[in-house]
């Protein structure tokens, strides 16, 4: 490990000067992630710049009904937030899925939101990896995928996002609030991370010093018939290998309205809007739901190790979505 | 001998030591000034190191010193070549030790290896068999490479029914809790070595001839050890490596842990294996036919040839019989001992082709095992000192419920889970290794009991003074048990589930020589030195510890998740010394074959000569609710013709049969055979 400066911030705005301050200083939360990275040689920033202690640790209601979740407020406190249980169920099952108990005490929401791949060549600093060192190569591609990408991968990285509960905020319209030197602005999560492209080093639209502040969700009242199902070998402790957080609007037997999102699956949360449109004004029948998740999947494509991914995100969308139909 | 200690179930004696956190580890013994090193790997599968530029790192504040293959100091043998490492430039693996860096903290260590800059010649390299393989002289534990009974193949064309199949296992590593660590210290030519092992008399006995030490010049320490699954049975490099990096710092301690990640290419492992086995029966399910041929890598650096086929000599009747064992020599890390080596991979095969079997004949697999037990060891023709196979068999029918069974696949279903469940069977030898001796000295009213003994979390403090208390006829309050010392009585390795019964056995002897010499009432400073000796006519038998394993299994019919809510374990394993000690042993045992029946799997990437999940957040061993209800249990047996206690080894044979379990459980629930362990949702999904 590298030696570094590290620095305790106080307030929001002097973070975010301190790390544009400095091209090579990083933003630090519980450092869950980040820690583990810096011991791997992964990567060495001059300077850590702790937001962690920030008073951005509240989960408030919003005029219009939404919350507002800080990004300081720990993944066990969101999951147990009494208005993220009644109202938005997939969300706190999605972070209860996610990582271990001693984990969620620590892992922010902003932190969690920034978390980089478990791609295995990515945390290796011995082998290529474009996204760690842009141009070297994708090792994962012609390696062990089995964990990998089927939808929006590039020819330079077949990487996963790891977030659970970005795979609900996704669902859920979350939008992200951003402090910059320019002022606060709105990032829908559907449009904050990025596909890997040309650039996989890139996760997400953030430039440097931009710092997440919090975490919007707007009102969706059926979203308390939501819940988030999470597929892996092991039944604690893993990454998906698929996840779907789905909630459905659902009235006479017809499909209202559904908000559907993948994890396990891309480089991002993968919202399912081609899935959502199939099921909008259909009947909540087993059929619809797997067109419904063909519809999505058309343009899923297997590695060598990963194919089992499309049929398993098929059926773990029609078992939620059945789960979901028959649970009101 | 009296047993009112034996049986009995004390608490580990050191637990509230361990609890508190004042058991020391390798690592944690306090030394003055310590140094810290940090290994270096290639990052090449075969080839030379063409320059290796340390010069960067010697830079750096904190660094005391860089080891290379330049100015490591020269050893005195090569009859090992895993451990003659820094001699040369050859390069024969990918993670083989190029160096290390010695420096005043950890952090400093690690920064300045990955400042050393290596260019190489890179050599061609071979990782995966290809159709080249050979015939070893023998295969690990001593034991033919092949054995012949009849003619196999004649018994197959005529057999009526018959089962051929090929079962594979994957690549799987110890991964013990505690890493391998090593903490060395030069001083006046001796050599001191605070090491985390399953036998500090094995290490001195491969460490001194290195260093051109005699085995007194070396003492190895280790009172408390965090699992070593066999890894830590025989010394590996980075000991070797520790050692050279104190002998250049001027007498000033070195610690060197391997990380994770190292553990996977420097502290051995267990070899993949592809299995053939074959087996034919009449329609009453007598075997007429058993074949057993097992096909494993290994490294060029040094053989390891598992015995992966011996299981099948000793478990079922049939006139005609073989097994064969073949390998191919690699460009890959050193294969090494894990936790029942050979019998673990071997019984998965063997047990599963018994349950396809028992499928081809209609029969139920538990009447087709007792019908096809043996009267005498099948293969050598001597009487096995106790068996209790059968015995086990139906106990563990009787706790699991077995009779209720619907022997159809697919037969029970609840909601989206389809339920089944599966049979199979465990052995394990019931050795004893010569050469162990005890001392017993009485002072100040207390027993001091000390030989060379280990305990790598499996409860030698505790149980091995029970047979101390027994064999001396006082309270286990009034023994005090020195262990976990080269300078201590040799103590063979805690190793092959022979520890407790070799160790013990001295104990015995030397407990016995004790009284017969000093009466009831010694002096004090009384004292003797024994060492154990041969048990009288055990020869004469064939020596094993049996099982049988039942199995619950559950399998989602949209996800094809694996769930196992239960397991009923039965043991014939000879007197048990302490039940709770054994429970343990026994749990963690199971536990340990269920996670090789559905998780792990070390994923070995050819192109890059390494395993790449090589941490425990790629590499998944069970957590808690992964783990149900594990009933074990063990049947009255006292085994006369083994040692004196009656014992048999217990550290191994939980292992044993457990993966076949779980995979004849998901056929029964799901129709589908999976002949390759782990079995993942990938290997169901399209099939349910």
């Amino acid at each position: 490990m590298r030696e570094f400066a590290y620095e305790r911030a106080t307030d929001a705005g002097g973070a975010v000067a301190a790390v544009l301050a400095d091209p090579d200083a990083v933003f630090l939360g519980a450092g869950t992630n980040l820690v583990d990275h810096l011991k791997l040689g992964i990567i060495a920033p001059g300077k850590l710049v702790d937001v962690s202690g920030l008073p951005l640790d509240q989960v408030t209601q919003l005029p219009d009904g939404g919350v507002r979740i800080g990004s300081a407020v720990r993944n066990a406190d969101l999951a147990a937030h009494p208005a993220i249980r009644a109202r938005y169920p997939m969300l706190s099952a999605a972070l209860l899925a996610g990582a271990s108990a001693q984990l969620r005490n620590l892992a922010t929401t902003g932190g969690n939101l920034l978390q980089r791949t478990r791609c295995p060549y990515f945390q290796d600093s011995t082998v290529p990896c474009n996204k760690r060192e842009p141009g070297s190569g994708c090792s994962a591609i012609g390696g062990f995928d089995r964990d990998h990408a089927i939808l929006g991968a590039s020819d330079r990285c077949i990487a996963t996002h790891p977030s659970d509960m970005a795979v609900a905020m996704t669902g859920l319209d979350a939008v992200v609030r951003v402090l910059s030197a320019v002022g606060e602005r709105q990032i829908p999560l559907v449009d904050f991370y990025r596909l890997p492209g040309d650039t996989p080093d890139r996760d997400t639209v953030l430039d440097h010093g931009d710092l997440i502040t919090a975490v919007d969700l707007p009102a969706l009242e059926w979203a308390s018939t939501s819940t988030y199902r999470k597929v892996r070998d092991r039944a604690s402790f893993a990454f998906a290998l698929v996840s779907v957080a789905a909630a459905v609007d659902i009235a006479d037997g017809v499909v209202r309205d559904a908000r559907i999102a993948f994890g396990g699956v891309a480089a991002k949360p993968w919202r399912a809007f081609a899935a959502e449109a199939h099921l909008r004004g259909r009947a909540a029948t087993e059929e619809n739901f797997a067109a419904a998740a063909d519809t999505e999947l058309a343009d899923a494509r297997p590695r060598r190790q990963n194919g089992f991914k499309i049929p398993l995100a098929r059926n773990v969308l029609v078992a939620t979505l059945r789960e979901l139909s028959e649970a009101r | 001998m009296n047993s009112s200690a034996i049986g009995s179930a004390p608490t580990r004696i050191e637990g509230p030591a361990k609890l508190r956190g004042v058991a020391p580890y390798a690592m944690e013994h306090p030394q003055p000034d310590p140094l810290y090193g940090f290994v270096i790997q290639s990052t090449i599968i075969r080839g030379r190191i063409r320059e290796i530029d340390t010069s960067v790192a010697e830079r750096m504040d904190g660094v005391i010193t860089v080891l290379t293959h330049h100015n490591a100091p020269r050893l005195a043998v090569d009859d090992d070549n895993e451990l003659f490492v820094l001699q040369n430039a050859e390069i024969a693996f990918r993670g083989q030790p190029i160096g290390a860096v010695v420096a005043t903290s950890p952090e400093v260590a690690c920064e300045a290896a990955a400042q050393v800059r290596v260019t190489y010649d890179e050599q061609p390299a071979e990782v995966t068999p290809g159709a080249d393989f050979y015939n070893p002289e023998q295969v690990s534990g001593g034991f033919p490479a092949d054995t012949a009974i009849g003619d196999v193949d004649a018994a197959m064309a005529i057999a009526p029914v018959t089962i051929d199949h090929t079962y594979t296992t994957a690549m799987v590593h110890n991964n013990p809790m505690e890493p391998h660590a090593t903490v060395a210290h030069w001083s006046d030519g001796t050599l001191t070595l605070f090491d985390s092992t399953q036998g500090p008399h094995v290490v001195r006995a491969a460490i001194a001839p290195l260093f051109g030490l005699a085995p007194e010049q070396v003492r190895v320490i280790a009172p408390f050890v965090g699992g070593g699954f066999g890894s830590k049975g025989e010394p590996h490099a980075n000991i070797v490596v520790t050692a050279m990096a104190a002998k250049l710092c001027d007498g000033r301690p070195v610690k060197l842990p391997l990380t994770r990640q190292q553990l996977f290419s420097l502290a051995g492992y267990r070899t993949p294996t592809s299995q053939r086995i074959r087996l034919g029966a009449h329609h009453d399910g007598t075997l007429t036919a058993i074949a057993h041929d097992a096909v494993a890598p290994t490294s060029t650096v040094k053989e390891f040839a598992e015995q992966t086929a011996v299981v099948t000599r000793v478990m079922y009747s049939s006139a005609n019989r073989s097994t064969s064992h073949r390998f191919a020599a690699l460009d890959v890390p050193v294969s090494s001992w894990m936790r029942a080596p050979g019998h673990c991979p071997g019984m998965y095969a063997a047990e599963t082709a018994m349950d396809e079997l028992a499928v081809a004949l209609g029969m139920d697999p538990i009447a087709l095992r007792v019908h096809n037990e043996p009267e005498v060891d099948p293969e050598s023709g001597r009487p096995f000192s106790t068996r209790g196979l059968v015995e086990c068999l139906r106990t563990g029918a009787e706790r699991f419920g077995w009779a209720e069974r619907d022997p159809a696949p697919r037969s029970r279903r609840e909601g989206r889970w389809l339920i089944g469940s599966g049979v199979a069977a465990a052995t394990y030898p019931a050795d004893t290794s010569g050469g162990n001796s005890a001392r017993v000295r009485y002072t100040g009213d207390r027993y001091e009991v000390a030989i060379d003994a280990m305990d790598i979390g499996t409860g030698t403090w505790t149980s091995l003074g029970q047979i101390a208390a027994d064999a001396l006829g006082v309270d286990p309050d009034r023994i005090e048990l020195r262990i976990g010392d080269s300078d201590l009585p040799e103590g063979t390795v805690a190793g092959g589930s022979s520890g407790m019964a070799s160790w013990g056995s001295a104990v015995v002897a030397a407990a016995r020589a004790f009284r017969d010499r000093f009466g009831p009432e010694p002096a004090d400073g009384a004292e003797i030195t024994v060492e154990a000796p041969e048990y009288p006519g055990r020869e004469n038998f064939s020596t094993h510890a049996f099982g049988a394993h039942f199995v619950e299994a559950r399998v989602n019919v949209d996800t094809a998740e694996i769930r196992v809510p239960r397991v009923v374990s039965v043991f014939g394993a000879g007197r048990i010394i302490n039940p709770r000690l054994a429970r343990s042993q026994f749990v963690g045992a199971v536990t340990m074959g269920l996670s090789m029946a559905l998780l792990e799997q070390s994923e070995f990437d050819p192109r890059l000569g390494a395993v790449v999940n090589h941490d425990l957040a790629g590499y998944h061993i069970p957590v808690n609710a992964d783990i149900g209800d594990i009933d074990v249990s063990w049947i009255d047996e006292n085994d006369p013709h083994l040692n004196p206690m009656g014992s048999k080894g217990i550290g191994e044979i939980g292992i044993v049969g457990s993966a076949a379990a779980v995979g004849n459980a998901i056929y029964h629930a799901t129709g589908v055979r999976v002949r390759h362990v782990p079995v993942r949702l990938d290997d169901l999904l399209g099939a349910l």
